[in-house]
């Protein structure tokens, strides 16, 4: 077994997808992570996310670990993509891939009689897997080398994701529960190292811990789904247990061991999309997704597009078999699993749509817009449009990942901006008092708004995440723009020419056959999701007009650009690769019966379609719907609708500095709740986060640790202690008391006994005589005399 | 019993001087006194002698004990007059010292009178030996070598060492 | 004859009386002639018992001779002791000798 066998089998190449990753990781953590002592508040350190600690040396990345560390990083990922094609083209070629299946497993651990075996799969829901993942991780780490290019911990970043790459390929091409759990793990323990990368700012290490806790409580009951299953059937193989008819008739049946109501196959559904709706943020547990941004923009790219919120939809896209047993949801009958995916999903979808739309930071606007886009996903998987939440996965990866990067561009312009304000500032500060009154001016005013009472120089609080503060970029950040409109037109699911379209267009085909049926919850997704669409269209016009239409409403975005050099050469590269993904990766998904389309690029069938369906067995597989011009006109409806009425508010008259939004006015008392996310976060703080706290605190710090553990170990101290002074008393009296005691009394006795040596001889002689008469009477009474002599 | 005759009369006589000489030694805070009490007690002691046809014995008392051991103790007496007489004349042990004696007397006499007025007495009227070996028979018998040489040697040999002892003893260390 | 018993009960008389002398007398001096009364009376014992028991065997005499040698020469010693405690001491208090003692 060597690397030869590795690479010429195909059944075991799938083994080598997650090393490259791995391997890099261990190499940057080890090696490659020199540094050197800056003082803290030179520019090499201190800047928005590191604070400039006064008089002291920190350490910062090298520049020859830099290039090594960006070496290895990209080579892993190249490594990883490059297999990965191999392994895709391997699984292309085999015909019905999902009959059979390339893959490979170990005897991992002996359990009893037989052994739990852990290995590698890949099946056509695999292969999309590795067609998306590796080629989305691959630019996002190209646009990290210029994104993080002056952090002082530039190589602990690329060591942490390539770990959260290397972690995401082991979820993919897992063939167990268990191995894919692996991942998932691993993959919630680099999202709390990397959105606290930056762990000196409060938000950020606050953010870490948030997303870690959320995802943790999800965590859990989704082991204990996977823990239930495992007793079951006796093994969490993919394979064995969803390609297997009688298993999943035997969950099916088998009611459940709590909630007699259900089957066994239902609750350990329910369990495992606990586990999504934490790991994917579905309402109530996405709070986490929008602190997320505290972390670098990579991540977001990598956890909320490429990466994490992915791993979430795939696992459930990958159970679903359990899900759908004992149900028909093609025929209105959902089982309970998919009944909670549907409600859940749907319900997300909009409430996300309705918070994104009264955000202004660009980020957190994007992040909402994620989570309501894995709404969607989850409510196409909950009505059983298996195929269409398969394909809006990938092709949301593609164009969130996009816009991700370029809102990280657009902010790093903007920074960029300030910078160059502030230099200005300086140097006009410096060389002349007396101005051009309007400079001055303006200098000054910027000045005032910043100082807040702090160091001149230092700490602006201007926020380049704000899109009131920006405007007009597209005449500076031209490549940015284009890019981010095609991003923002995919998302919004622009008809036609753009991937979001063609994968949203089929959830809302799907989930009208439901209703065309007259089946209820699919005319609960239909509506919902329909109206999300429209938010989702509306809220990206917003963005995009804000943000880079009109004129420049602040001196940072007059000035924000890029710059030349490698930098935002390595940040535009992949903006424009994934525009490419974002516009043409649809039309693998057309179906053959679309007017115009569907002659072109699916002559036959739906290649996607096609391909994919064979990942279920054939009696799960969906059946293809047919075309009905009413979700097609939705679809246009919505989006162009949102379109439209965004294009009126905020591209018409775009807004001017200072000018308040007109959706404050639009929806007056609302404004408030959709800005402050319906007060979910203060709710939790209030129900969940301060009791938890105070229960800490009380109960179990002062409590049950002070009192009652240092109490007993106090006790059992003190026991000892008496022991000690017990024994010690003992000792006194006893050993001490007799041990001296003997002695002392022989000596006393001997004391008293020696005042007969008086030294008188006549007292000696008169105890002889006495001696002598005792000793005669002794012999008279023995011998007999003196009973003579009485007789 | 006794028959009252010359031998009873001196008996008693010489009892007296032994038992009241012996008393006055003990009583007497004059040491001179004591020592002539002394003298008197010895002298009844060689009338005992006498009475029991040992008349070589008697003489010997005489001349020894009273001659020579009696003046001894004269001289004694007068080389170690104490300052003063006002000192008791016994010491704090008495009266159990007399309890003693008195009990050992009684012990002594019994251990005399049962073998004779017991109920197994085998001295009630046992006739005495007129014969009664000589002065010659002791000069023999101390000197033969089947009797008592040796001892006599060793008595000579005795009186040297207290001699010479007795000298070194008391001489006086001033040279 | 006198019965031999009456011999006895005198010498026992004396012995007791010599014994009383030295436990109680004082004076060094008068112990030794206590002793001497006590020896006195052993000879007397001896004697009466040779005349009485066996009047042809010697031994009797001979055995009160040597007492008479060995009371003898302890009276010499004795007193040259008493002599000799009489220079150091300057007293012949028998109670006064007592340093060998606890």
């Amino acid at each position: 077994m060597n690397l030869n066998d590795f690479v010429s089998d195909p059944n075991l190449l799938p083994w080598l997808v997650p090393v490259g990753p791995l391997l890099a990781f261990f190499v940057i953590a080890l090696l490659t992570n020199r540094s050197r002592l800056v003082p803290a508040a030179s520019h090499d350190y201190s800047d928005h996310n590191h604070p400039a600690y006064k008089g002291l040396m920190v350490p910062a990345v090298t520049v020859p670990s830099r290039i090594v560390t960006i070496t290895v990083g990209l080579s892993g990922v190249i490594a990883a993509w490059l297999i990965s094609l191999s392994v895709v083209s391997n699984a292309l070629s085999i015909e019905k891939l999902g009959k059979t299946v390339l893959g490979n497993s170990v005897d991992w651990m002996a359990t009893g009689a037989t052994s739990f075996t852990m290995g590698v799969l890949v099946d056509p829901l695999t292969t999309i897997m590795l067609i998306m993942v590796p080629l989305a991780c691959l630019m996002i780490f190209i646009y990290s080398i210029g994104y993080m290019a002056h952090d002082a911990r530039q190589s602990r970043f690329f060591a942490l994701i390539s770990l959260f790459a290397g972690a995401m390929l082991t979820l993919v091409v897992a063939d167990n529960l268990l191995l894919l759990f692996v991942g998932w793990e691993i993959m919630g323990l680099c999202s709390y190292l990397l959105i606290g990368f930056w762990y000196e700012k409060e938000s950020a290490y606050k953010a870490a811990i948030k997303a870690f806790t959320t995802t943790r409580v999800a965590d859990v009951i989704m082991l204990l789904g996977i823990a239930y299953l495992y007793a079951s059937t006796g093994t969490l193989s993919f394979r064995e247990i969803l390609y297997n008819e009688e298993v999943l008739h035997a969950l099916a049946e088998t009611p459940a061991i709590i909630f007699g109501g259900i089957s066994a196959a239902g609750l350990i559904g329910i369990f495992l999309i606990i586990g999504t709706i934490g790991k994917s943020a579905q309402f109530p547990l996405h709070v986490w997704l929008p602190d997320a941004m505290e972390g670098p923009t990579p991540v977001s790219a990598m956890i909320h597009a490429a990466a994490m919120v992915s791993a979430g939809i795939y696992a459930i896209i990958r159970m679903y078999p359990l899900f759908e047993a004992g149900g028909h949801p093609h025929e209105g009958d959902l089982t309970s699993p998919l009944m909670l995916m549907a409600v859940v999903g749907s319900f997300t979808a909009l409430f996300a749509a309705t918070i994104a739309v009264a955000q202004n930071d660009v980020k957190k606007v994007l992040a909402y817009s994620t989570i309501s886009q894995l709404g969607f996903m989850m409510a196409a998987l909950g009505i059983g449009a298996y195929i269409a939440a398969a394909f809006h996965l990938i092709t949301h990866a593609f164009f969130k990942a996009l816009l991700f990067m370029a809102s990280g561009a657009v902010i790093h312009g903007m920074e960029h901006g300030d910078h160059h304000v502030h230099e200005h500032a300086h140097h006009d500060h410096d060389d002349d008092h007396v101005e051009d009154a309007h400079a001055d001016h303006g200098h000054d005013d910027h000045h005032d708004d910043d100082h807040h009472g702090e160091d001149a120089h230092h700490a602006p609080h201007f926020d380049p995440q704000d899109m009131m503060n920006m405007g007009g970029l597209r005449k500076t950040m031209p490549v940015t723009f284009i890019t981010f409109l095609i991003g923002g037109l995919s998302l919004a699911g622009f008809p036609l020419i753009t991937a979001g379209f063609w994968s949203k267009d089929e959830i809302l085909a799907d989930a009208w056959v439901g209703v065309s049926h007259g089946y209820g919850p699919h005319m609960l997704v239909f509506f919902l999701l329909a109206i999300a669409a429209f938010l989702t269209a509306f809220y990206t016009m917003r963005q995009l007009g804000l943000t880079f239409w009109g004129e420049p409403r602040t001196e940072q975005a007059k000035h924000a650009n890029l710059g030349q050099g490698i930098v935002s050469a390595t940040m535009t590269l992949p903006l424009i690769i994934l525009a490419f993904f974002a516009i043409f990766a649809g039309f693998v998904g057309v179906p053959p019966s679309f007017p115009i389309f569907g002659p072109i690029f699916a002559p036959e069938v739906n290649p996607f379609f096609e391909f994919v369906k064979y990942t279920l067995l054939p009696e799960m597989q969906p059946p293809k719907p047919p075309f009905n011009w009413i979700p097609v006109l939705t679809s246009f409806g919505v989006a162009l609708g949102g379109l439209y009425v965004g294009y009126l508010v905020y591209w018409r008259k775009p807004l001017t500095a200072g000018q308040e939004d007109p959706l404050v006015k639009f929806l007056g008392g609302v404004y408030p709740v959709l800005k402050n996310k319906y007060y979910m976060d203060e709710l939790y703080n209030r129900v969940f986060v301060r009791p938890s706290q105070v229960f800490s605190d009380v109960v179990v710090s002062q409590f049950i640790d002070r009192r009652i553990i240092d109490g007993l170990l106090h006790l059992i101290a003190r026991i000892f202690t008496w022991t000690g002074d017990f024994l010690k008393l003992l000792n006194t009296w006893l050993i001490d008391g007799v041990g001296d005691g003997i002695p002392e009394y022989v000596a006393q006795f001997g004391a008293w006994f020696r005042r007969v040596q008086t030294g008188r001889i006549q007292q000696y002689l008169l105890l002889v005589a006495v001696a002598a008469l005792l000793i005669l009477l002794v012999f008279a009474v023995s011998s007999g005399l003196l009973v003579q002599a009485a007789g | 019993m006794l028959e009252f005759n010359a031998q009873t009369i001196a008996f008693i006589v010489f009892a007296l001087f032994s038992l009241g000489g012996a008393l006055g030694v003990v009583t007497t805070r004059n040491l001179i006194h004591a020592t002539l009490y002394l003298i008197l007690s010895l002298f009844g002691a060689a009338g005992f002698f006498v009475l029991l046809s040992a008349p070589f014995l008697a003489a010997v008392q005489v001349l020894v004990y009273i001659g020579a051991i009696a003046i001894l103790i004269v001289f004694a007496v007068m080389l170690t007059r104490s300052m003063t007489r006002i000192s008791d004349l016994y010491n704090r042990q008495w009266l159990l010292s007399a309890i003693v004696a008195g009990i050992l007397f009684v012990v002594l006499l019994a251990g005399v009178i049962v073998p004779v007025w017991g109920v197994n007495g085998t001295q009630i009227d046992r006739p005495v030996s007129d014969v009664v070996a000589g002065t010659v028979d002791l000069g023999k018998a101390l000197v033969d070598q089947n009797q008592y040489v040796l001892p006599f040697e060793v008595a000579s040999l005795l009186l040297t060492a207290a001699m010479i002892g007795a000298i070194v003893i008391a001489r006086d260390d001033q040279e | 004859m006198i019965p031999l018993w009456m011999y006895l009960a005198v010498a026992a008389g004396i012995f007791c009386i010599g014994t009383y002398g030295v436990l109680t007398r004082r004076n060094a001096v008068a112990i030794l002639m206590s002793v001497e009364l006590m020896l006195n009376a052993v000879n007397i014992n001896l004697v009466a018992f040779w005349r009485y028991i066996e009047p042809l065997n010697m031994a009797g005499q001979a055995f009160a001779a040597f007492v008479f040698v060995v009371a003898a020469a302890e009276a010499a010693v004795g007193l040259a002791i008493i002599i000799a405690v009489y220079r150091n001491r300057r007293s012949v208090i028998v109670e006064d000798v007592n340093m060998l003692k606890w």
